[in-house]
């Protein structure tokens, strides 16, 4: 069975009318079905509006579906009973490096997970010390958060995702406020993390991030538009175009040059040339 | 019109222990309607620099012209600086704070003091020159907006304020691929429209090639690099090693020649790029 | 800039003051505030100032750092002082017009200034050398036997943190914010004060908006750790009273012997 399950996903926000009374409103997903796999890489890709980030917390509970169920390990996120189960194998980074980060210092921020599922102190040090070596950021672990760059926030979130010893992390466009060095970093990060066979599902709109998944799933208006490898979903101009997204910038080059589309990367590229 | 800026030197916390040289020596000039790309490192003094532009902060040393005339000197009023020199800030749109879209806008206007029928006027143009539908929007709350339409309202409400110099700090930033071409496409309207220089900072290379007449690059609060877009991305070791990039076609095709030295490459585009692949297909074909 | 404000900025490192339960120097602090108002002459202050010296001096936190903390008060102290200044009768020493300083004025200028500056150094050497998640944790657990009376202790303690952890952010949003209006020509400075009030308005909401955002934003990634209030939480570091905490207890009981001792030593002016 599939790690995560989801089926005919409905997200409806309710708002309240001039009489002070709940209506429905916005349709955020309109019945979407897929299923996520143990240690794959999924991108989620899909203009501002086309419920990638609805959809996002659907998959920890944050959010819970109008209609449709999401199925972690098992347990239904409707069920209140585990959603601390649920929670502790899915983890979460969000956009705003700042917004995430809970206490003052860096250790003690990374620290906040592992407290709340009220694990030994020992434990703590040790998955603390573990997560943040992992990203790189052992060395400032005294530090003040607000010292930080948004790249360096951004791996203190993550380490705080990774200190929870979560089976699948999914990232909430966490590259979008960044600069394009603390872009790379996440990214390493997220692979490496990836590689080490944690599930990774990464909302993003940079085509070339998305890319690197093995693969993306296409939003369009509260439903999965196109669902398939990088190879496949590159190779349908029209469907990107039609979903408001663009391509990677190798795979526009391999068009207009007119290569095949078997090529993918830059080294597909030189085998193409020599 | 011109905006020249003379030998800016900016120090923070001066005499603290603290202390750290901010701009250090900046000079440059920009002409008649022309579009100067601002690149640079987080830290490198890139917004320290956009501040003084518009006197937000006063420099230790050196001078700032716009047409001419000193903004510096102490002697110029603050409201006829700002008017001279709109500043984007980056994020624009979590300055919005009145009722209204129209209200909005008419913010800075108002400030500059001007009649009814002038600001009305204004406010309907700029959001008009934004892309957006006046009738249609000028009443909505700014927060019922989504995030492209925010910025683009946030943007109407500084060029509703005439300014002979137009300063965008990484006006993309966060968008997704489509609103992101719609404010690109905004920025050439403005400034084809109003005839304005426009200095914008960003991280986006592609960007900043595409839009630029020329291009500055800074590091550690120093002009390192200055030129025509395709002469700053020629120097591409130097750059990586500022913790900046070229553009994405540059990257992928010095990768390209790296393993194949036959192909050489001044690519700035994708279409330049691909021409040139082309063009290297055909006569390697023919040999 | 902003965000060198000392005041309740944590200084890394492992002193004995470092090491001490963050009860006891909550209670030592509150003791020492105590103390200076206990304090009714300038031999009080020459104690309690040496006495801070030497905590100062234990923890290894350089005098500079706690200094450059002072002047982003400095304007509260001067203030304190002018208004005592002028504001006591007494022997006359110069006098113009109305304005007129007195003996017994300069004296009390310089007592509540001192003991002002004595106040301020000696909170700010309890956050200077405690992390912020140990004092809301000690915090936490003074007001625990409150609880019985209905005290969220734990919450209480969870608020302060996030305070602590958002003011440098909230500082930087605001700065921000007044640059961005007076980029469109907002004017803060001049006018009568119902202008200036209202000219705060353009700062205030897009602040109250962010604080929202901010709000919001937290509140989801608290949850997506899985946050579900005091019970059952453990603390990476727990907090133990340990031979040090002793020691403390006794010196705050001699120090508070001696400064109540001083009140009745002779005056020194």
């Amino acid at each position: 069975m599939a790690f995560i399950s989801v089926k005919d996903l409905i997200v409806e926000f309710t708002r309240i009318d001039e009489d002070g009374r709940e209506v429905p409103g916005k349709k955020a997903l309109n019945g979407v079905t897929l299923d996520i796999d143990r240690g794959s890489f999924v991108a989620i890709i899909g203009m501002n509006g086309s419920g990638k980030s609805t959809f996002a917390k659907c998959l920890n509970g944050l959010v819970i579906p109008t209609a449709g169920d999401v199925t972690v390990d098992g347990f239904n996120t409707r069920d209140e009973g585990h959603l601390w189960d649920i929670r502790r194998r899915v983890g979460m980074v969000f956009q705003n490096p700042d917004n995430q980060i809970v206490s003052s210092i860096v250790e003690d921020d990374v620290a906040f997970g592992p407290e709340n599922l009220g694990i030994k102190p020992a434990e703590i040090r040790r998955r603390v010390d573990d997560a943040l070596r992992k990203v790189g950021m052992y060395e400032h672990r005294t530090k003040g958060a607000h010292m930080l760059s948004g790249g360096q926030k951004q791996r203190i979130a993550i380490a705080g995702a990774v200190a929870m010893r979560p089976e699948c992390i999914v990232f909430d466009e966490p590259t979008a406020m960044l600069d394009p060095q603390g872009r790379q970093s996440v990214m390493d990060i997220i692979k490496e993390l990836n590689a080490e066979g944690i599930t990774v599902i990464l909302i993003t709109h940079y085509m070339n991030e998305a890319a690197q998944a093995d693969r993306i799933v296409v939003l369009k208006k509260g439903l999965v538009f196109a669902d398939g490898t990088p190879h496949d979903i590159f190779a349908d101009r029209e469907m990107i175009e039609k979903a408001g997204l663009e391509l990677p910038y190798e795979i526009e080059l391999r068009e207009k040059a007119g290569l095949p589309d078997t090529v993918m990367t830059v080294e597909d590229i030189i085998c193409q040339l020599k | 019109m011109s905006i020249e800026v003379k030998d800016l030197r900016y120090v923070y916390n001066p005499g603290m222990p603290g202390e750290t040289v901010a701009l250090d020596g900046v000079s440059f000039e920009v002409r008649d309607g022309e579009i100067l790309g601002v690149i640079g490192h987080t830290g490198s003094g890139k917004s320290t620099l956009l501040q003084h532009l518009n006197g937000l902060l006063k420099p230790a040393s050196g001078d700032v012209y716009v047409d001419g005339q000193c903004i510096t000197d102490g002697k110029a009023k603050l409201v006829e600086i700002r008017r001279k020199v709109g500043l984007v800030f980056q994020y624009p749109e979590y300055q919005l704070f009145e009722e209204t879209v129209a209200k909005d806008v008419a913010f800075g206007p108002k400030n500059l003091g001007l009649s009814e029928e002038e600001i009305a006027d204004r406010v309907k143009n700029a959001i008009e020159l934004v892309g957006l539908d006046f009738e249609a929007i000028k009443d909505s709350s700014p927060f019922e907006l989504s995030g492209g339409q925010k910025r683009r309202v946030a943007i109407a409400g500084v060029i509703a304020m005439h300014p002979s110099v137009l300063i965008l700090d990484e006006p993309t930033a966060g968008l997704d691929p489509s609103a992101h071409a719609d404010v690109l496409s905004m920025i050439r309207r403005i400034h084809e429209s109003m005839g304005i220089i426009i200095i914008f900072v960003s991280h986006n290379m592609a960007d900043i090639a595409d839009m630029s007449d020329w291009v500055i690059v800074m590091d550690h609060g120093r002009i390192v690099l200055r030129g025509k877009p395709r002469e700053v991305f020629s120097h591409g070791e130097m750059l990586s090693g500022m913790g900046l990039a070229v553009t994405p076609a540059r990257a992928i095709m010095n990768r390209i020649s790296a393993e194949i030295p036959d192909l050489k490459s001044d690519a700035l585009t994708i279409d330049e790029a691909a021409a040139e692949l082309r063009e290297y297909i055909n006569r390697t074909k023919n040999i | 800039m902003i965000r060198d404000i000392t005041l309740g900025q944590y200084y890394p490192g492992s002193s004995p003051v470092h090491r001490l339960d963050a009860r006891t120097k909550i209670i030592a602090t509150l003791l020492y505030i105590i103390e200076l108002f206990i304090v009714n002459n300038f031999w009080g202050f020459l104690i309690a100032g040496a006495a801070l010296f030497t905590v100062i001096a234990i923890s290894r936190v350089p005098v500079k750092f706690i200094f450059r903390g002072l002047t982003a008060v400095f304007l509260i102290i001067a203030f304190t002082f002018v208004i005592n200044l002028f504001m006591v009768d007494g022997r006359i020493l110069w006098q113009w017009k109305i304005f007129k300083i007195t003996y017994e004025g300069l004296m009390r200028a310089l007592f509540m200034a001192v003991r002002l500056v004595l106040l301020i150094i000696g909170s700010s050497m309890m956050t200077l050398t405690t992390k912020p998640i140990e004092l809301t944790d000690g915090l936490e657990k003074l007001l625990k036997p409150f609880s019985l009376i209905g005290l969220p202790s734990h919450e209480i303690a969870l608020m302060m943190t996030i305070a602590l952890r958002f003011i440098p952010t909230l500082m930087e949003e605001t700065d921000k914010i007044i640059k961005a209006q007076q980029a469109r020509g907002a004017d803060f400075e001049s006018g009568n004060i119902f202008q200036r009030a209202k000219s705060l308005i353009p700062i205030l909401i897009p602040l109250f908006i962010s604080s929202f955002r901010i709000a919001q934003d937290l509140a989801l990634a608290m949850e997506a750790r899985c946050y579900h209030g005091g019970a059952g939480r453990t603390r990476m570091n727990e907090i133990h009273f340990a031979r040090g905490d002793a020691a403390a207890a006794i010196l705050m009981i001699v120090f508070l012997a001696v400064i109540i001792a001083s009140r009745f030593l002779p005056t020194i002016f």
